[in-house]
């Protein structure tokens, strides 16, 4: 049976370690190998690293730490964050990345989505969605939350399956940084309406809320702070789901 | 000891070449090249592979001699060659991702889609499943039945002969996730992704 994903993430920006609480207010804490070392040795299915790097001088600091982690960790790694075209996914790729997630490209130019997952193909190709709530439904956001675009993410997420994507990793941008658990309407309708695994995110601060996540119909679940600050490790994660007869891998 | 990882623009390899090297050290020399020379003179070959069946089978082609070489050292000269993902799949004769393409015909059969079951199940099958193990195979000494391996793919091998399936994953059927044919072995699954069990699957290739 397939198992259901837990994948720690790490916000990296200019190579180090640093979580956002709604992408403001960062705190700089740790190297990302290091830590990305520790998940994977605890259990992690995968390791996501956010790189949050503002300026374009410091962009060249990710590869490196993508390229150290994919020597120590030999699980899978998606990256994401400020990916823009063919070619930053060709050399995040090339560093040892096995999927890329890519966020405002997908939105501005969904070409970019469609060459990717032709050329490198569709496994390592993930759509990051950043919604919303708006009225009776969802919109997606771009820039790291910044930028409002009115459009749809229910069609978005259609959109992004008919163009390739391997995976739809979906954020909350109302939930994300309030631990207050997964905006869960959200994750039940992008699952039910795509037929490619969906990521939840944004929002987990207790192990029931891992839970609420896999139940909603994601195939995995993505967290940052509670394993990031110590709260829980991987292992307590996945021993809690497996206790609430979540199928894990342990 | 050389084994030579096959570089013929298949995608991502970086993955499998930092794996192999973790699990060799300094004891086997890892070779990454499309050198047709290396290839021939080298003791094991791997073949990875990413993307689809078509994109993979047409860049195999692309290099001029690779598909005789590849040839030669595993049907005639039998000597172990380790397929992974597409590079598994290529073993068969025909393959249906994209458009009907003609594979390496190494090991009778056809690599279809996975039946979704009208969406009741997720494509790719991207994520750690339990293998079981059918028969007894060469690359599986110290694996226990029931493993976790890591998987991504959405098309699924089917060979005619049942004999050559070293294990399968339980996916809406029964997947096949493992071959061995002589000299030939494949997985389906990802070891060089597959954490500690992955990297031991790798180690009983060279050290076979």
């Amino acid at each position: 049976m397939l198992k259901n994903r837990i994948i720690p993430c790490l916000d990296v920006k200019n190579g180090r370690v640093v979580k956002g609480i709604n992408f403001v207010d960062l705190q700089d804490a740790g190297d990302p190998v290091e830590q990305a070392k520790i998940y994977s040795d605890g259990g992690a299915d995968e390791i996501c690293f956010l790189d949050i790097t503002a300026s374009n001088e410091n962009r060249d600091t990710i590869y490196d730490v993508v390229e150290r982690t994919s020597k120590n960790c030999f699980v899978p790694l998606t990256v994401g964050g400020g990916v823009r075209c063919i070619e930053d996914i060709n050399k995040l790729l090339n560093c040892g990345a096995d999927k890329v997630s890519i966020n405002t490209a997908a939105v501005q130019n969904s070409k970019v989505v469609e060459e990717s997952s032709k050329k490198f193909g569709s496994q390592c190709i993930v759509v990051a969605i950043d919604a919303k709530k708006n009225g009776e439904t969802w919109e997606i956001f771009t820039h790291g939350g910044r930028n409002a675009t009115g459009i749809n993410a229910i069609e978005f997420a259609n959109k992004m399956e008919n163009c390739g994507a391997g995976e739809l990793l979906v954020t909350s941008m109302d939930k994300d940084g309030t631990q207050s658990g997964y905006d869960i309407e959200l994750m039940k309708t992008i699952s039910f309406n795509v037929n490619i695994p969906v990521i939840a995110s944004g929002g987990v601060g207790t192990l029931d809320h891992l839970v609420e996540g896999i139940k909603s119909g994601a195939s995995a679940v993505l967290a940052a702070s509670i394993f990031h600050y110590g709260t829980f490790s991987v292992k307590e994660a996945k021993q809690y789901l497996a206790s609430k007869d979540i199928p894990v891998r342990i | 000891m050389n084994v030579t990882i096959v570089d013929y623009n298949s995608g991502n390899i970086s993955s499998v070449i930092n794996s192999f090297k973790e699990v060799a050290k300094d004891k086997v020399n890892i070779e990454v090249t499309s050198d047709l020379n290396k290839i021939k003179n080298s003791d094991k070959v791997v073949l990875p592979g990413q993307g689809s069946f078509k994109s993979c089978i047409d860049a195999l082609r692309k290099i001029s001699g690779l598909v005789d070489t590849l040839n030669e050292f595993t049907i005639n000269n039998k000597k172990p060659l380790l397929g992974i993902c597409v590079g598994l799949q290529m073993f068969a004769d025909i393959g249906y991702e994209e458009t009907e393409t003609k594979g390496l015909g190494w090991i009778s059969g056809n690599v279809s889609k996975i039946d979704n079951q009208n969406g009741k199940y997720k494509l790719p099958h991207i994520g750690w499943n339990e293998i079981n193990i059918t028969k007894d195979s060469k690359i599986f000494k110290g694996i226990e039945n029931k493993s976790h391996m890591y998987f991504v793919h959405s098309y699924e091998f089917v060979p005619e002969d049942k004999n050559v399936i070293s294990a399968t994953t339980d996916y809406s059927s029964n997947i096949v996730c493992s071959v061995e044919k002589e000299n030939i072995f494949g997985t389906q699954f990802h070891p060089e992704k597959s954490d500690k069990f992955g990297l031991k699957i790798i180690d009983n290739f060279i050290n076979l």
